[in-house]
């Protein structure tokens, strides 16, 4: 494929994303509202991935703890260890991680649900149902990730720190107390709030990411694998994206 | 025939549906009436799917018009629409059941959506009903992915019915079924077209299930109705391309 076809495909697939995303705000939003299927999807997408979520959380405080340690050690700050180590996992790794684990296992099985039900007329068979698919299928689930996400990355934080905790306590003791009261005194609302923030949008661009690469899911199972691995793709990319706008955005509010 | 003197339940006039410029429907024309099977035959990708996912508005039309009962399906909005389709019922090729829900779930999903103030236990009768009808009252509480091809289709059916539709749209209803099963879904389809007295459009190129359920069949060639007559009527055709179905 040529390079002009290539950044002309790029072009409508952005202008595509944007007007899936407008329909969110024009369609998805009004009543009449698929309450159950919302909280339905809260459960599946929420509930289910902390585990996942959970467990990469805890190992990334560790890690990065033990990781920390030695450069520390050379500048003689050792003490300030957790204060390092809290200012990172809330202000970044925390959000980051948790959305990008949260792209590959939500992201994908929306991509590749939706593209299923795509492809096997189910879509349209809700249509004759009297049901609009854009309301029951999308906004619930981009409202479900955006909403989520959020949550998640609170949960995810505080695992990452008590991982922290223990990769603190490996070479030298600190107690509970102390190793929190140094976290939290280091860190303000103006490093929790943008942290918090950016992840809404993290989790609304994997819903609606996951949920236009499904709508649009060409036939066969190869179609669907491909629109299961493409959200993944899409969705990651966006979120380092989101992730720097935010950045010069929270500088820019004067917030750092 | 007494054809002057019966309802005409569909009438299809010049329709015409193009994806880009690959023109699928040019110029189609046809009459369904009351109380009679119109089977569509057609070859592979020759728009017959388009076609009848254009008379329940899946699909907009760029031209020509489409009544079903005598209201114009191609000018309706969203809302009037959901009032139409009620009405019409519609068999896909695929089934189309949601498979993250059970059978019961399946069937009761148009019911509650169409019939806003329906009591649960009338949808409860329904459902068992429906099920009953097909003989497959044991497996309300399955998912789709534990049944078989044959039993999927008639589920399929069961949901298609189960708003007692006029009008139903049949897409390959045999295709992919073992002889046996296929004819068990063409005694169900004529069955239920008795008991509730309805319209429908086959699309099929099983001439098995042409031959039992046609009252009439229509070739679709080229976008056109390229021509139309019972059964036995394009058996003896010498058309090429008539002949060919019939091989
Ligand atoms: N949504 C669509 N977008 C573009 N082309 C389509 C679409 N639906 C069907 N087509 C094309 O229309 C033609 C007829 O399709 P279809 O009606 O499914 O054939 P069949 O007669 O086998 O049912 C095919 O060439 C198909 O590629
Ligand atoms: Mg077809």
């Amino acid at each position: 494929m040529s390079l002009v076809i290539r950044f002309k495909n790029f072009l409508d697939e952005t202008g595509n994303i944007a007007r899936f995303t407008g329909r969110f705000f024009s369609v998805g939003i009004k009543p009449r509202y698929e309450h159950k299927e919302f909280f339905n999807q809260c459960y599946i997408i929420g509930y289910r991935s902390l585990p996942l979520v959970g467990l990469t959380a805890f190992i990334m405080g560790l890690v990065l703890t033990m990781q920390l340690r030695p450069s520390l050690v050379d500048y003689g700050v050792e003490s300030q260890l957790p204060v390092m180590v809290g200012l990172a996992i809330v202000r970044e790794i925390g959000p980051v991680i948790t959305a990008l684990i949260f792209a590959g296992k939500i992201g994908s099985s929306i991509g590749a649900e939706l593209g299923s039900m795509k492809v096997t007329e189910q879509i349209d068979a809700m249509t004759v149902s009297g049901i609009k698919p854009f309301k029951y299928l999308v906004a619930t689930r981009v409202l479900a990730t955006t909403l989520m996400l959020p949550l998640l990355t609170i949960l995810g934080d505080a695992i990452s720190l008590f991982g922290a905790y223990l990769g603190v306590n490996i070479r030298s003791v600190t107690s509970f107390d102390l190793f929190f009261l140094q976290v939290f005194k280091s860190l303000d609302f103006s490093d929790v709030l943008p942290a918090i923030t950016k992840t809404l949008f993290f989790g609304f661009a994997v819903g609606i990411v996951g949920c236009y690469k499904g709508f649009n899911s060409t036939k066969g199972t190869q179609g669907v694998g491909i629109s299961a691995n493409s959200a993944v793709v899409l969705s990651s990319v966006l979120i380092f994206i989101i992730d720097l706008l935010a950045v010069q955005i929270t500088e820019l509010l004067g917030l750092n | 025939m007494e054809t002057a003197t019966k309802e005409q339940v569909i009438v299809i006039k010049d329709l015409v549906k193009a994806f880009g410029d690959k023109k699928i429907l040019d110029g189609f024309n046809l009459t369904v009436e009351k109380g009679s099977n119109v089977v569509i035959l057609g070859k592979s990708g020759s728009g017959k799917s388009v076609l009848i996912k254009c008379i329940i508005g899946l699909l907009q039309s760029d031209s020509g018009s489409i009544h079903v009962f005598k209201e114009n399906i191609s000018q309706m909005t969203e809302d009037e629409l959901d009032q139409a389709r009620s009405k019409i019922g519609f068999l896909f090729q695929s089934n189309a059941l949601y498979d993250s829900m059970t059978i019961r779930e399946n069937l009761e999903f148009p019911l509650i959506r169409h019939w806003v103030d329906i009591s649960k236990e009338e949808v409860e009768r329904l459902v068992n009903e429906a099920l009953e009808n097909v003989d497959l009252l044991h497996t309300l509480d399955m998912m789709p992915s534990e049944l078989s091809g044959g039993m999927l289709k008639r589920v399929a059916l069961a949901r298609t019915m189960i708003l007692r539709p006029e009008v139903i749209l049949y897409d390959e209803p045999t295709t992919g079924l073992d002889p046996v099963t296929s004819r068990e879904i063409e005694n169900l389809i004529l069955k239920l077209q008795k008991k509730n007295h309805t319209s429908s459009i086959i699309i099929s190129h099983d001439m098995n299930c042409v031959k039992n359920t046609a009252d009439l069949v229509v070739l679709l060639l080229e976008g056109k109705c390229y021509i139309k007559g019972t059964y036995e009527e394009l058996k003896q055709s010498t058309d090429e391309n008539i002949k060919q179905f019939f091989e």
